[in-house]
């Protein structure tokens, strides 16, 4: 090879390495503190089925009337800091963020700027077995702005076709915590990840509702950097971060649609980059119908919001109010304790503790039942088949107690572990209690002589089966206990069959 | 209190006005500055208007510049920590809350179509 060929050939091999890029993703999440006024007036959160029925002077921006802080709100902020061990400033303040929306019915939001409330903290996210700490730059209270309809000749319509808009303010003034993550992130999963363990601290802080529409919007930012960048902890030189081209995605407002979003643009931007395409630096919007990502293509300003303090509030001495704070014990702890009192291997105690509702029936559970029992019956059936059905406790929240009499019956062996499954599944679609399903389908647990005369009837019925057992054929004993089975509905214990069976033939 | 004690809101003072970026005198608004506060603002200024701005903007400013020679006196006390319990009061009804708006659609506040 000429000393040419071989540089030709080593930059193709760089070429080649540098085709595998690593994803770098950060997040800003918005959460809605759960309050029963918003952050700087008396107005109910609740939502409300009337527009602009919610609101008074101040959120509605009219002159003269000035903003009141919610200690309530304060105080939540102060209890995700703890959790998520931030750095609480002594003294924080409020800022104006100026920019001219019909949204904003001020012309400014009142956020945070320079004293964030809280600053410096991180959150552990375990992914497929692997944990990772994810560092959350800063996290600050702010208002949440009203919300816009677009709207023409009297019909609502998308923002490009609309002739006029409708504003509702409702929203503004709801308190929010705007979550600010470093780019810590390599794969959607972990975003994912990420915010279902956001939510579920919020939760067990009781400062979250996860059913209230618009509680949790996302916004990501991502870009691409050659995989070889990568160290072994996944971290990523600044100066490589800083030249790469990102996207800001907009419009994600739930963990599956957050891992979906993320997911097509890392892909979107690899095959780009691997044609030899620049990623262009813009903003895009998650349309979660039709599950992609596109330009928003508007030629935005640079961003000018002109921040300067809000006189209208005094500063926040908050240093010992943070340290008085308390919090109650959250899903890490909480696992851990399971896995301790419980006996729990680390898989059922995560599945446990993943929300407060689930870990709160466990535990109850455990002072009536068998602690294993319990956690094979929420952790592996209960779970398992609401997921199956894109459910979640909270849906099933007012059946609980059907639950816990489904889980008393198998305790207490009237119904064998299959059937219980199936009315289980029964339940869940057809949303009937325990008792009525066992009823309807003769369920029950067959009573002895039920089972006796089963066994005495298959004996009969397949004399080949028992002379294969006689000879010797373990095999054979399973087919016999199947038949059992079958003759009884399911009712029957397989166990206790294949007991019976046993002395019936070798006696 | 002497007059330095002030020190401490000044300083406070001045970090948010760092936080608009460069300070700008009377002497130094430009027609440019005009046309930027105008688009941050959605306003459409003619040329003429423009001119005529940009000569107020700088008026506006010296008298505030005019501020930088009154004396320092003794700040109020400052208010810390002014909360409000997490209590719902009564707002306005939706009728009072549209009553000034130009125009209204089942409820809503209607403005332009905006991007």
């Amino acid at each position: 090879m000429t000393a040419h060929a071989v540089e030709a050939h080593e930059s193709e091999s760089e070429r080649e390495r540098d085709r595998e890029f690593a994803a770098v993703i950060g997040l800003e999440v918005h959460v809605q503190l759960e309050t029963s006024t918003k952050v700087f007036c008396g107005c109910s959160t609740d939502s409300a089925t009337e527009p602009n029925t919610n609101v008074c002077p101040t959120c509605l921006g009219l002159p003269g009337a000035l903003p009141t802080l919610n200690e309530a709100a304060v105080e939540a902020a102060l209890k995700l800091g703890k959790a998520i061990d931030a750095d609480v400033p002594d003294r924080t303040r409020f800022h104006r963020k100026n920019y001219y929306y019909p949204d904003l019915p001020k012309n400014f939001q009142i956020t945070q700027y320079d004293a964030p409330i809280c600053a410096d903290g991180a959150l552990e996210v375990s992914v497929e077995g692997d944990s990772r700490e994810i560092a959350i730059t800063r996290a600050h209270l702010e208002e949440d702005p009203g919300s816009l309809a677009h709207a023409r000749g009297g019909r609502r319509t998308s923002i490009d076709a609309a002739e006029y808009t409708l504003v509702d303010y409702n929203r503004a003034g709801v308190p929010l915590m705007e979550i600010v993550t470093e780019p810590d992130f390599r794969r959607p999963t972990e975003v994912r990840g990420f915010l279902s363990k956001l939510e579920s601290v919020l939760e067990y802080l009781g400062i979250f509702d996860a059913d209230r529409d618009g509680s949790l919007r996302v916004d990501a930012n991502i870009s691409m950097v050659p995989e070889s960048e990568e160290s072994d902890e996944g971290s990523i030189p600044s100066d490589v971060l800083e030249t790469a081209n990102r996207t800001e995605v907009k419009n994600i407002s739930s963990h599956k649609g957050a891992e979906k979003a993320l997911a097509y643009e890392v892909t979107r931007q690899r095959n780009a980059l691997q044609r030899g395409r620049e990623i262009e630096q813009e903003t895009r919007h998650w349309d979660e119908s039709r599950g992609v990502t596109v330009s928003m293509r508007t030629k935005e300003a640079e961003a000018d919001y002109r921040y300067f303090a809000e006189a209208d509030l005094p500063p926040l001495e908050v240093g010992d109010w943070a340290e008085e704070v308390e919090i109650p014990e959250l899903p890490e702890a909480r696992r851990e304790r399971f896995e301790r009192e419980h006996g729990l291997g680390r898989e059922a105690a995560s599945k446990l503790t993943s929300t407060k509702a689930v870990a709160d029936f466990y535990e109850n559970l455990t002072t009536e039942f068998d602690s294993d029992l319990a956690a094979t019956w929420v952790a592996d059936e209960l779970l398992g088949e609401l997921n199956y059905r894109d459910l979640t406790t909270e849906d099933v929240e007012g059946r609980l107690d059907e639950f816990r009499r489904l889980i008393s019956l198998v305790a207490d062996g009237e119904i064998t572990e299959k059937n219980a499954t199936t009315v289980l599944r029964e339940m869940l679609d057809e949303g009937d209690d325990p008792d009525s399903i066992i009823e309807a389908n003769g369920m029950g647990k067959a009573d002895d002589d039920e089972v006796s005369a089963a066994v005495e009837a298959t004996i009969e019925a397949n004399p080949e089966a028992v002379a294969d057992y006689e000879n010797g054929e373990e095999g054979a004993i399973n087919f016999l206990v199947g038949q059992v089975m079958q003759a009884t509905g399911g009712s029957a214990d397989p166990g206790s069959v294949n007991v019976m069976l046993r002395e019936r033939l070798n006696g | 209190m002497s007059d330095e004690s002030t020190n401490d809101g000044a300083t406070n003072e001045g970090t948010a006005a760092d936080t608009t970026g460069e300070d700008v005198t009377a002497e130094d608004v430009t027609a440019e500055d005009v046309r930027h506060v105008a688009g941050l603002a959605r306003v459409d200024l003619d040329d003429d208007e423009v001119d005529r701005f940009t000569e107020q903007f700088g008026a506006i400013l010296e008298y505030f510049e005019t501020l930088d020679d009154v004396p320092e006196t003794d700040a109020e006390p400052d208010l810390v920590n002014v909360l409000r319990a997490d209590e719902t009061r009564e707002g306005l009804r939706q009728a009072e809350a549209l009553r000034n708006a130009p125009e209204t659609e089942d409820g809503y506040f209607k403005g332009p179509r905006v991007s």
